[in-house]
């Protein structure tokens, strides 16, 4: 092939790369191994990641959930996870029909009109959010409550730091654990209210209020959710007048894989759907009559728009997206409630469990779904990490991770992989470790 | 009609309906142990005014065996790289290997919290810093992030070091003269977008009738003294190497900017030249393209960001260290630009990419870009004689032709996209670069074999005659799919973006 492209040597190939810039070495990378050698060597790291061995119950962010076997197989199929962003609807129709669906079912889930095709995660899905409510109210102030997700707290900064947007964070109550009073803090330059419910503390905010608050101020309300299972069973953001839900879609049947690949959730009202970042799919017909779905709302997205495109995402997170939808498809409605049922029902055991032991105590006092506080007698961090050795449990997050303000307190989770005697082994643990 | 034509695939026409008009009230397709505590009413634990009250009305109700033949169903509608070439331009849709689809699977990573205490995580956290290790010495830039999620991702974050770095160094006041990004004329719409993030505005660099940047509009905007930076592709969209890039990298640094490269065609570069040796200051990688971990559709992607030791004090936080034999988070970089993501980023997609760098090796890595360039190079041979090819040089990786012969018949770029499906074949990249009127870029990758460049440039001329002899035949193509082509502008005029139940819809 060479010689038929007019070439004596491949190192004629890059003739137009000026010779000096030419590697003359082979790159400092590992010589190529071998599928057997391979496995051994990740195999080997494998083992060493102790935490995927124990009994878990940390949540905060990425949950832990059953995952139908079905969910694998579908994502697994070539033409599945080697297609690339349907750009030729022809013969993508598998992809977009399969997102039409996506954006379906998170519109059902969080009770909104449009959602889109997926960003990449619930923390860039709220940065998203929080410039989308710039854009649309041409307002430059947000208020975000100090019980969001303190990751998702450092991407919006990180996001708006050029923005001209000025983030101003409401304090949560000390004793509810629930957003405060935020009234104060809405003035006529505010955009949004963020809240995350139920938030990073595992406590159900009142969203319905907030959204009166919010709208009365002439803001919109962005509701975040980390914890996608508690659309089961509670009142979805729509119902209670949110103007944007994003969430982290990763508790829909996505392995934990040490944070990601995930996929950010993004909905909202219609009448916004011209301000809505990243890929939407959309109903079309052929000259025949039939039906199929494009990508559609292009002059929205940076190909088109360039600068003043209402994101830069491209690439967003399709296969996982897809894994999203099989997931809720096979769960369905009846095994949707049963999920976010038994979490909130074992949750409650825990907490019920823990709080009885002597020197623990559950000090947020607003209701909550699969996660909650508990204050230890002692350092959390401390106690966890003997849990974690003597008993092969990890109990939960030290909050002292992100606020050095609370040594002794940690955030525990509660789903439908914990069976009672797992909770009872985690609470004897805890009990034990204490008195020692 | 179709008496030269080697390789047809049949597109498979099964009708398959939404899963939501599949519903049957009642049926499932799971089972979960039965609860085993005490259930409370639920109303005791939470509220009443918090709970769900519409019993997930419209969430499907299907079997197993439903969604199944569902979504088979589906997939056979997709085109895919596993069934043959997909040559789209800047995409890079290269084979992806079923063994690094086994590593990602394995529990010790697929099963580890993101939020496990580093010293129980060390496993998945070396292999963070053996690829962070790798992706240096392949770009020849020692400073590493592989948080960000896709490339527009790296992009951003890329840009907003660029955006750090000024600021510390001219201070507010001087920053604040300093907020104009060049671009070529021939970018990715990521980059202008991405750009406007930094709150920088956009100036539009010309491209010379060669294909590549003209320094003199170059030299002539960089005078103006407000540049911050330039975003440069290399090798650009045209598929040319940018010979002048040391040039160029000297003339915007003498102005007070600093180069961002988009490595969107690093596969024409690895282990041949590197963006750090070249002048570049920062640059994003694409996982999902060059190191071949599977487009799924749309994402997920990586986007790492690779930097000079000068930029990586503004690197995002937490930064993955190794110190003795132990890896640890660090978060001690106060001039960091912050997190772009939660987590680490996309980390099944850097186990991937590591077993790709690992499974090629050194030597297999060069091989592969050598037979990268040297398929595009042998389809630009092939194409010469029947489609007009605007750039003279010698390509790398991707060529780029028109429909400029074509169109004099009325046949455009997209008709000939529609009827390359006919063909069996996955259109390239079309419209793009926008420079380009008509454009065809064509990325044939590395995971072709003679037999099928030569079916493709075959299929390309039986093309060019049909434009012809019977340019109806190409008009109305694609004719063997399950849909023809699709009202676009209608769809996006009044658009439907989700199911509706029938009474609802008449009513919305």
């Amino acid at each position: 092939m060479l010689h038929e492209v007019g070439l004596n040597s491949a190192s004629e190939l890059f003739d137009s790369i000026p010779q000096e810039l030419r590697l003359t070495r082979n790159l400092d990378t590992t010589p190529a191994l071998s599928e057997l050698e391979l496995l051994a060597g990740f195999d080997r790291l494998a083992a060493t990641n102790y935490g995927a061995q124990r009994i878990s119950f940390l949540g905060a962010g990425a949950y832990q959930h059953y995952i139908p076997t079905v969910v694998d197989h579908i994502i697994s199929r070539s033409e599945f996870f080697t297609a690339y962003t349907p750009y030729q609807p022809e013969i993508s129709q598998g992809t977009l029909q399969a997102i039409f669906e996506f954006q379906t079912l998170v519109c059902q889930l969080t009770g909104m009109e449009v959602a889109n095709a997926s960003m990449y995660d619930g923390s860039t899905a709220l940065a998203e959010a929080v410039l989308m409510a710039e854009r649309v109210t041409k307002r430059s102030k947000v208020v975000a409550c100090g019980a969001i997700h303190p990751e998702y707290l450092e991407v919006i900064d990180t996001y708006v730091q050029h923005a001209g947007i000025e983030l101003v964070h409401a304090p949560f109550d000390a004793e509810t654990g629930q957003v405060g009073d935020a009234t104060d803090l809405l003035d006529d330059k505010t955009a949004a209210l963020v809240v995350q419910s139920p938030n990073f503390f595992g406590c159900i905010e009142d969203v319905a209020a907030l959204a009166q608050r919010a709208h009365a101020n002439g803001s919109l309300l962005i509701v975040a959710i980390t914890e996608a299972i508690s659309l089961g069973l509670l009142k979805s953001p729509g119902a209670c007048g949110a103007d944007i839900v994003v969430a982290e879609g990763q508790s829909f049947g996505v392995p934990l894989s040490f944070g990601g690949p995930y996929v950010g959730l993004f909905a909202t009202r219609e009448k916004y759907a011209r301000q809505i970042p990243g890929r939407l799919v959309g109903e079309a017909f052929d000259k025949q009559g039939r039906r199929g779905f494009v990508l559609t709302l292009a002059t929205r997205e940076q190909h088109i728009r360039r600068e003043k495109a209402t994101s830069n995402i491209c690439t967003n997170e399709g296969l996982i997206a897809l894994a999203s939808t099989v997931y809720l498809e096979t769960m369905g409605r009846q095994g949707l409630q049963e999920v976010a049922q038994q979490c909130a029902q074992k949750a409650a055991y825990a907490a019920k469990s823990i709080s009885a032991l002597p020197g623990f105590s559950v000090p947020f006092t607003a209701p909550r779904f699969n996660e909650f506080v508990v204050r230890a007698p002692g350092n959390a961090k401390e106690l966890l990490a003997k849990l974690a050795s003597k008993n092969q449990i990890t109990g939960g997050l030290p909050l002292s991770r992100y606020f050095a303000d609370r040594p002794n307190d940690f955030l525990v989770c509660v789903t439908e992989i914990n069976s009672r005697e797992q909770i009872d082994s985690f609470v004897s643990a805890l009990e034990s470790q204490v008195a020692l | 009609m179709k008496s030269d034509i080697t390789k047809v695939s049949a597109h498979i026409n099964p009708n398959e309906a939404l899963i939501f008009e599949r519903s049957q009230t009642g049926r499932v397709g799971y089972r979960l142990p039965p609860l085993d505590v005490e259930e409370q009413t639920i109303s005791d634990l939470i509220p009443h005014q918090f709970l769900r009250d519409d019993d997930l009305d419209g969430v499907p109700e299907v079997s197993e065996v439903d969604v199944i033949r569902h979504f088979v169903r589906m997939s056979m509608w997709n085109y895919s790289i596993d069934q043959g070439m997909y040559p789209l331009g800047s995409c890079t849709m290269k084979y992806n290997s079923r063994l690094n689809e086994k590593v990602a699977r394995i529990a010790g990573f697929a099963s580890l919290h993101p939020l496990t205490e580093a010293e129980d995580a060390q496993g998945a956290l070396a292999v963070i810093h053996q690829l962070q290790l790798d992706l240096a010495e392949i770009t020849g830039l020692p400073g590493i992030s592989l948080q960000p999620a896709a490339g527009a991702h790296g992009e951003m974050t890329g840009v907003m070091i660029i955006r750090a770095f000024i600021d510390a160094r001219d201070g507010e006041g001087g920053s604040a003269k300093r907020r104009t990004m060049l671009i070529p004329d021939s970018a990715h719409g990521t980059n202008p977008a991405s750009a406007h993030l930094s709150g920088f505005s956009v100036k539009t660099i010309r491209s010379t009738a060669e294909g590549l940047t003209d320094l003199d509009h170059l030299r002539e905007v960089c005078a103006v003294g407000d540049v911050a930076g330039l975003m440069l592709t290399n090798p650009n969209t045209l598929g040319l190497f940018e010979r002048n890039i040391q040039e160029i990298c000297r003339i915007v640094h003498e102005a007070g900017g600093l180069v961002y490269m988009d490595g969107a065609n690093m596969n024409a570069l690895v282990g041949i030249a590197r963006p750090g040796d070249m002048g570049v200051d920062v640059i994003h990688l694409n996982l999902h393209k060059t190191f071949s971990t599977p487009h799924g559709g749309g994402g997920p992607g990586c986007g790492p960001c690779c930097c000079t030791k000068e930029l990586e004090p503004f690197l995002p936080v937490p930064r993955i260290v190794k110190e003795a034999d132990n890896y640890k988070l660090d978060f001690n970089y106060p001039k960091s630009i912050g997190r772009v993501k939660a987590f680490f980023g996309n980390y099944g997609m850097m186990l991937r990419a590591l077993a790709y760098i690992q499974t090629h090796g050194n030597d297999g890595l060069r091989e592969a870009t050598e037979a990268a360039v040297l398929n595009a190079r042998y389809i630009a041979r092939g194409l010469t004689s029947d489609y007009d090819k605007p750039f003279d040089s010698p390509p790398m990786h991707e060529v780029v032709f028109t429909d400029k012969r074509q169109s004099r018949k009325g046949v455009h770029t997209l008709d000939i996209a529609k009827r390359l499906i006919d063909y069996g074949f996955h259109p390239m990249t079309i419209y793009f670069p926008l420079i380009v009127q008509g454009a065809m870029l064509i990325e044939p990758t590395e995971s072709v074999g003679r037999q099928e460049l030569d079916q493709f440039v075959e299929a390309m001329r039986a093309i060019a005659r049909e434009a012809v002899e019977d340019p109806e035949l190409v008009l109305n193509a694609p004719h063997d799919t399950r849909i023809g082509r699709l009202d676009e502008a209608a769809a996006a005029r009044k658009p439907v973006l989700r199911w509706k139940p029938r009474q609802a819809a008449t009513t919305a």
